[in-house]
């Protein structure tokens, strides 16, 4: 009698219990690894070989201008051609040592130059009390980058006569600076304010949600170069003769109101994402709508869209650059204008400026992109299961 | 059933109360009354109106005409009263609905912390006591997500004990829930009901509804068809729906 008719006719008692075993051992050493993860299949092989054989002609390439043939002093364009130099030249790194006041702070009066240096170090204080989430009193940090900070930053840069800080024109601005100031002023504006237009997109109340509606789709309807061209040259044809806003709250306010909308979307997406029944209960508990927001819902909602968010901030900084279009010495225009220095020309430079300008946004960027990754796993390790 | 001296009006009454979902008449003339202190059952087929009948309680359903009485407060719409009822009225629902985000603990002290305004400590305290009453204590510092169904169930109880509600509804509350953690939740239902809390439950465990309700409401297509207690529901039910419904779900 087989086996499975055993079953079928006998039925079947356990005697005794199986107790837990551990798993079969994998197969150690490097060899193994190598085998299973790069060279598990022919195809899989070719693509190791291929994308190896990319790196060994790519990574000699860019170490060669960045690092072998670049040329790291040097008080002109001279140091930097190859003619005088007498071997081929990879970036001219002394025309950045040059100009990097210049790139940090434009034409800010050198005299002033600890403002933006305090001013740096005063964001970096509070971005550093926020970012750290084991930070103590982050509540204070919060209402101290949000503001605090922002009235402390406009009286450094801007002067204030009555402090003894003499006025210093946005027009002088530039560089890193503005760059940086730009970028805050888009990030700190554009989360609070996409919240309030996801909430209100979702509000049941059709005035507020038409209203919402309206404003996010305008905004993500037009290119931001449209924006700032329009915030430049058409807004003061619109303001009363004697009222005009300066030169940079203009695209400002124009790269806040842009981000806003995509950043509404982002967080619409994470609150459509919770299940109606927290609000239920949140409601049932006696909370008021405002409350189970706050405590319940946005939480829940934001954590999911934390790459998003940071896909979007990631977007509204490098955005930031379109800005040198209607004049802004943002970073990008310092450098165009540094590199049109004529006493630097020479093939290297322009070269080397827009590596410069890669590496910078680059770094800053993929920074945001590691913090966020950090966040993201120390929320996912919140609710382990 | 209450002999409470200071608190005599009723706990819940609907007075010709109607309620719409757009075209849908979801309650049809609802009439009810509900004492301190009485466990009443609510059962009836799938889309009879029960859940919404409990929700309006708390106004999370709004009706549209009828008047809605809960421990003396009545439900005109405004935030006034929808406050003060939900502040006195402890809801579980079918899918728990803990917070994800908050530790077991976190999802108590809410209320008492937003709504009751208690100091941090008082809450904590007494979030702690009702999760000793549900036998959660050692959970408190948790996440939903690590416990069992009938866990998280009784945690969500001790969350709506946390308001020390005059009323507390029950939405099928062991309907989600493994077969074999539904006897811990009505265990605690059944402890709730002993200790003189006003308790209205959806619910389709009958022998539930047998051994602990002082009353059973019948729906069916957003009325109430019969009320009974339960010996006289389930040995002689009057109605011919009810006879259907009972023959249908006890075989």
């Amino acid at each position: 009698m087989s086996r499975a008719d055993g079953f079928l006719t006998e039925g079947y008692v356990r005697k005794t219990l199986i107790p837990p075993a551990p798993p079969p051992r994998r197969l150690g050493g490097p060899l193994a690894w190598v085998r299973t993860n790069l060279f598990a299949s022919w195809t899989d092989g070719l693509v190791t070989v291929l994308i190896l054989a990319a790196l060994a002609w790519l990574v000699p390439l860019a170490l060669r201008f960045l690092v072998f043939d670049a040329v790291w002093t040097g008080t002109s364009g001279e140091a930097c051609r190859p003619e005088v130099v007498g071997h081929p030249v990879g970036a001219c790194w002394a025309f950045i040592g040059e100009k990097i006041n210049y790139l940090a702070y434009g034409s800010y009066p050198a005299a002033e130059r600890w403002r933006p240096n305090l001013f740096f170090a005063l964001l970096a204080f509070g971005a550093g009390w926020m970012l750290w989430l084991g930070a103590p009193k982050r509540a204070w940090g919060a209402a101290y980058l949000f503001v605090v900070f922002p009235v402390l930053a406009y009286a450094l840069l801007a002067g204030m006569p009555a402090l003894g800080l003499v006025s210093v024109a946005t027009g002088l601005w530039g560089g890193l600076l503005v760059t940086v100031v730009v970028s805050m002023v888009g990030i700190v504006a554009s989360l609070p304010l996409g919240i309030l237009l996801a909430l209100g997109r979702r509000s049941d109340w059709p005035v507020v949600r038409y209203a919402c509606i309206g404003f996010i789709e305008f905004w993500r309807g037009v290119p931001l170069i449209t924006v700032l061209f329009m915030a430049n040259v058409m807004l003061p044809l619109f303001l009363p003769g004697d009222l005009t806003v300066d030169r940079l709250v203009r695209p400002l306010v124009g790269i806040a109101l842009f981000a806003s909308a995509y950043m509404a979307e982002v967080v619409r997406g994470g609150l459509q994402a919770i299940p109606e029944g927290q609000m239920r209960a949140a409601l049932a508990l006696g909370l008021t709508k405002t409350q189970a927001l706050r405590a319940v819902v946005l939480p829940q909602a934001l954590k999911i869209v934390v790459p998003g968010i940071v896909n979007t901030l990631i977007g509204l900084f490098k955005d930031t650059t379109l800005v040198s279009i209607v004049g802004i010495a943002d970073f990008i225009r310092v450098l165009e204008a540094a590199r049109a220095d004529p006493r630097w020309s020479a093939p290297a430079v322009p070269a080397t400026a827009y590596a410069f300008a890669a590496l910078f946004y680059f770094a800053i960027c993929f920074g945001m992109a590691r913090y966020a990754g950090f966040i993201e796993r120390r929320l996912a390790a919140g609710d382990a299961r | 059933m209450t002999d409470t001296p200071a608190q005599n009006t009723p706990a819940v009454e609907f007075a010709g109360v109607d309620a719409w979902f757009g075209t849908t008449h979801v309650l049809r003339d609802i009439d009810l009354t509900v004492a301190r202190s009485e466990t009443l059952v609510i059962c009836g087929p799938s889309g009879s109106g029960k859940s919404t009948l409990i929700r309006a309680i708390n106004g999370l359903v709004a009706h549209q005409s009828g008047t809605i009485r809960v421990a003396g407060f009545t439900l005109d719409g405004s935030a006034k009263a929808t406050d003060a009822v939900r502040a006195r009225v402890g809801m579980v629902f079918q899918q728990f609905n803990l917070f994800p985000h908050l530790t077991v603990l976190e999802n108590c002290t809410l209320a008492p912390l937003h709504v009751r305004r208690l100091g941090l400590n008082a809450a904590r305290d007494l979030a702690m006591g009702h999760l000793a009453r549900v036998q959660l204590a050692d959970k408190a510092d948790r996440r939903p997500a690590e416990l069992s169904g009938g866990q998280q169930q009784r945690v969500a109880i001790a969350r709506a004990l946390c308001l020390e509600p005059e009323v507390m509804l029950f939405d099928e509350p062991t309907s989600a829930l493994d077969p074999e953690m539904v006897q811990e939740v009505l265990d605690t239902l059944t402890e709730l009901a002993g200790a003189g809390t006003t308790l209205l439950c959806v619910t389709h465990e009958m022998g539930f509804a047998r051994a602990v309700a002082d009353r059973v409401v019948f729906m069916d297509e957003g009325q109430i068809v019969e009320i009974a207690a339960p010996d006289a529901f389930f040995d002689r039910p009057r109605h011919p729906r009810t006879q259907g419904f009972l023959s249908r779900i006890l075989g």
